[in-house]
């Protein structure tokens, strides 16, 4: 017989399973706490924006154009009815509530840099499994993500505006598709060093189908890799589509946006700078944000990144 | 001051963090390296050789491992107690270390030149054509070939034996006191082995240097040692004279792993005269040759290998790296697609299925790995590797699961494991755990790709155990890759000697290890370290 059976100590029966250290150290990482904590703050703020105590964003008054910060007048509803109000930032050159187009503008912000990097890390994840693993598929594919990487975001969503019209999807599809190579080549790195992990190639011995193989050995390694290169994508996304609607190739100036708040406000710029102010320290906040949060997730999924 | 010894460790004990799994790296441990003595510290992995080794380089990383107790005194004077500075200018001046990965341990953008001559740069005031004529003497003196133009030569132009010598050339340029080898000769061939152990003999008589050498492998410490400390768990268990502690050990721990060493000696065997289960003609893998505007260069990892394995019978494949033995059990396996020949199972000619119609064929073979850390996936439970494979050839998982917990019991590991991750497990356990996923396939033929390299020799002569245990038990057509020729001796039937791609001897394990034909086969045999002691005969 062989050699007498391994009962297993007791201290290892006690290991607990790693992923919940994980979790703890994740709620403790005061960048993670920080940032994650102002994305919540500004996501709220977008999503209460009627009842935060705003206006239509969009209302033009042509008697209150360039008002500073704090000024007060009383607004006539749609029933007759009058009330004060008082325009914390200020208006615009069109007399519109700097505050209210602020607080609503976060909504576009929030909206398209979540919406990048889901549909960016998504796409990027599959090309990137494909052609990580598939090996005559790589080349063909790589070739053409180098073609796409070649494109610039403005340049892109500049000749999107010109087939179709500025707005929500052409934006997202200008900033999606110079994303989706950045994140192939991170996915395919990851899956050409997995498939000669021992591990993976057990289970090609143990007759496990392609997709399956896929999902179960290989997937799971760039979970954290690409949480973490999410939120930079969603911090550089909120960042261009601010650019394309400044350059007025993005959100059409009647859905207020953090960037094309800026663009009305830049021609004023040194006589009334709130006009630029506000939306410029929210957009700054919020990038910061997004990149303290990811940097606090690096720190804590990636074991490369962690201190001993 | 002749019989002062170059390091005296007093009492030394070295606190690990919170949380490990013991309270001390190493624990009151006192032993002394005299003028020209080689001392061996042998263990097994965790036993605290390396951490001692690294407490008198004062390389312990800061802050995780410190030094509680004792004294580590080199040449009288007190490393512990070294300021950062004093322990800059002793390290290279006084005392030296090489280490086990001779490829890491160089820079590859810096020429060999620059880097012994850094040594000499940072700790004398002598000018560039001293500096550079001592370089040049010392490669010499290390049986380098062509020093001068080795000089210039950069670390991935030269072998990785050239590279050791290299590191020693480093670590002797300034004629320290006391070498530290830590596992220097773990990463060669055994060919290579037995050259650099032979000039770290040959240079500490000439100069007199105390080494200190780190070393899991008795083979190695009965080539080499003057005296011998046996480590365990951080504590020494037993020290004293080489030909004392080996041939009487008083420890039964000691005795043990001197017991566990696998012997040179072949044990008798039976012929197997059952039918073939596997065979390969003129097997073939070469890389390259192909090249869109010119040829690129051809390798002949493996070239017109014929073999056959019956039922219930174990070929070892033997060779040092590089000999095509790993890519001959990776055709076979087809993880990697053959160039050409046929491999044969049973009556089936797998080796040009498409990876389609391979599959039902997966089943009959399977493999179990080298590195027992990294064949089982740490995302999933042991019992979800282990199922796996017969799940997708359609048993129902409860079927299956009762198959893991028996198979468990058969590899001698509790079947409540199953449902535990492989990090809670050890090395050889793992090991166990692969065995049994590779036999829940219920396969025909067992590849087992250097199945034991990876473990300590206590574990190595367990797992063997198994594997030929299970072998027998379920009639399995064995194929053994291995480098190591003691393994190979206690566990096959037959041995197959490769080397560079081709197949150079063949013949029952018996008669390749008593009358070996051909030339290889007799250098390999006689670079086994410790061939002169007969481990495993006397216990």
């Amino acid at each position: 017989m062989s050699a007498e059976p391994v009962i297993l100590a007791p201290a290892e029966a006690i290991a607990a399973p790693p992923r919940f250290g994980a979790w703890r150290k994740l709620l403790r990482h005061p960048g993670v706490l920080i940032g994650g904590g102002l994305i919540l703050f500004m996501t709220l703020m977008g999503i209460l924006a009627p009842v935060l105590g705003t206006i239509n964003p969009a209302e033009i008054n042509p008697t209150f154009r360039n008002r500073v910060p704090g000024m007060e007048r009383t607004i006539r509803a749609d029933d007759g009815s009058t009330r004060p109000y008082k325009h914390l930032m200020g208006t615009d050159s069109l007399g519109r509530d700097v505050y209210s187009r602020v607080v609503y503008g976060a909504r576009v912000s929030i909206l398209v840099g979540v919406t990048v990097a889901t549909i960016s890390v998504a796409i990027g994840l599959l090309i990137g499994l494909v052609a990580g693993y598939v090996r005559w598929l790589d080349g063909i594919i790589m070739r053409f993500m180098d073609g796409l990487m070649a494109i610039p975001a403005i340049l892109l969503a500049i000749a999107l505006v010109s087939l179709f019209r500025a707005g929500l999807f052409s934006v997202i599809v200008a900033i999606v598709v110079p994303e989706i190579p950045r994140v192939v080549r991170l996915v395919r790195s990851i899956v050409l060093s997995v498939r000669e992990e021992p591990y993976v190639e057990a289970a090609i011995m143990a007759g496990t189908p392609t997709p399956a193989l896929l999902v179960r050995h290989v997937l799971p390694n760039t979970v954290a890799p690409l949480i973490v290169q999410g939120t930079f994508i969603c911090a550089s996304a909120i960042l261009v589509e601010a650019i394309l609607s400044f350059l007025g190739v993005g959100i059409p100036p009647e859905t207020p946006t953090w960037g094309n708040i800026m663009a009305e406000g830049r021609s004023l710029f040194r006589v009334y700078p709130h006009n630029i102010l506000f939306p410029g320290v929210f957009l700054a906040l919020t990038v910061l944000a997004v990149n303290m949060l990811g940097d606090g997730l690096r720190d804590t999924l990636d074991p490369k990144m962690a201190k001993r | 001051m002749e019989s002062e010894p170059v390091l005296d460790i007093r009492g030394l004990t070295v606190r690990l963090p919170a949380g490990a799994d013991r309270l001390n790296a190493v624990e009151d441990v006192s032993l002394s390296v005299k003028r020209g003595e080689i001392v061996c510290i042998v263990g097994e992995s965790g036993s605290g050789k390396s951490v001692t080794a690294f407490t008198v380089m004062g390389l312990l990383p800061r802050r995780v491992l410190v030094p509680t107790g004792g004294q580590v005194r080199l040449e009288g004077e007190d490393v512990l107690r070294a300021s950062p500075q004093r322990l800059r200018e002793l390290r290279g001046t006084r005392m030296a270390m090489i280490f086990q990965e001779p490829m890491t341990a160089l820079n590859p953008v810096l020429t060999i030149g620059d880097q012994v001559d850094e040594v000499l740069r940072i700790h004398t005031k002598l000018n560039e054509r001293e500096r550079k004529a001592k370089v040049i003497d010392i490669m010499a003196a290390m049986r380098l070939p062509e020093p001068e133009r080795l000089y210039q030569a950069y670390p991935h132009q030269i072998s990785g034996g050239q590279r050791q010598r290299i590191m020693i050339a480093a670590a002797l340029i300034l004629d320290p006191a006391l070498l530290i080898a830590d596992e220097p000769t773990t990463a060669l061939d055994v060919t290579t082995q037995a050259q650099i152990l032979a000039l770290i003999k040959d240079l500490q008589r000439r100069r007199g240097t105390g080494v200190l050498f780190i070393t899991h492998d008795f083979g190695v410490v009965a080539e080499i040692a003057d005296r011998v400390v046996v480590m365990q768990h951080g504590r020494v268990v037993e020290q004293g004279p080489t030909e004392e502690v080996l041939r009487r050990p008083q420890q039964p721990y000691t005795r043990m792993l001197i017991g566990s060493v696998p012997s040179l000696e072949p044990r008798p065997r039976a012929p197997v005269s059952g039918p073939v289960a596997l065979e390969t003609v003129g097997l073939a893998k070469i890389y390259g040759g192909g090249g869109f505007l010119r040829k690129e260069r051809m390798v002949r990892a493996a070239d017109n290998v014929n073999l056959h394995v019956r039922k219930g019978e174990t070929l070892g494949i033997v060779g040092e790296s590089g000999s095509g033995k790993t890519t001959v059990a990776r055709c076979i396996a087809r993880l990697i697609d053959p160039t050409r020949g046929a491999i044969r199972l049973k009556d089936a000619e797998i080796a040009a299925l498409s990876q389609r119609r391979l599959r039902p064929y997966r089943r009959r073979i399977q493999v179990v790995f080298q590195d027992p850390f990294r064949s089982l996936n740490p995302r999933r439970t042991v019992g979800a590797s282990i199922i796996e494979g017969p799940v997708n050839f359609g048993l129902p998982e409860a079927e299956a699961m009762e198959r893991a917990r028996s198979l468990m019991k058969l590899v001698g590991l509790s079947p409540d494991a199953l449902t535990r991750y492989p990090h809670q497990f050890s090395g050889g356990q793992r090991q166990r755990i692969a065995i049994a996923r590779a036999l829940a396939m219920e396969p025909e033929v067992l590849i087992a790709d250097e199945a034991v390299s990876a473990l300590d020799v206590s574990v190595q002569a367990q797992v063997l155990d198994l594997l030929d245990d299970v072998k027998r038990r379920f009639d399995l057509a064995m194929l053994f890759i291995t480098h190591d020729l003691r393994v190979a001796a206690q566990i096959c039937d037959r041995i197959m000697v490769m080397e560079k791609g081709v197949v150079v001897e063949e013949g029952p394990t018996h008669q390749v290890f008593t009358a070996p034909r051909h030339p290889y086969t007799r250098a390999l045999l006689e670079a086994a370290p410790g061939r002169s002691f007969g481990f495993g005969q006397a216990a």
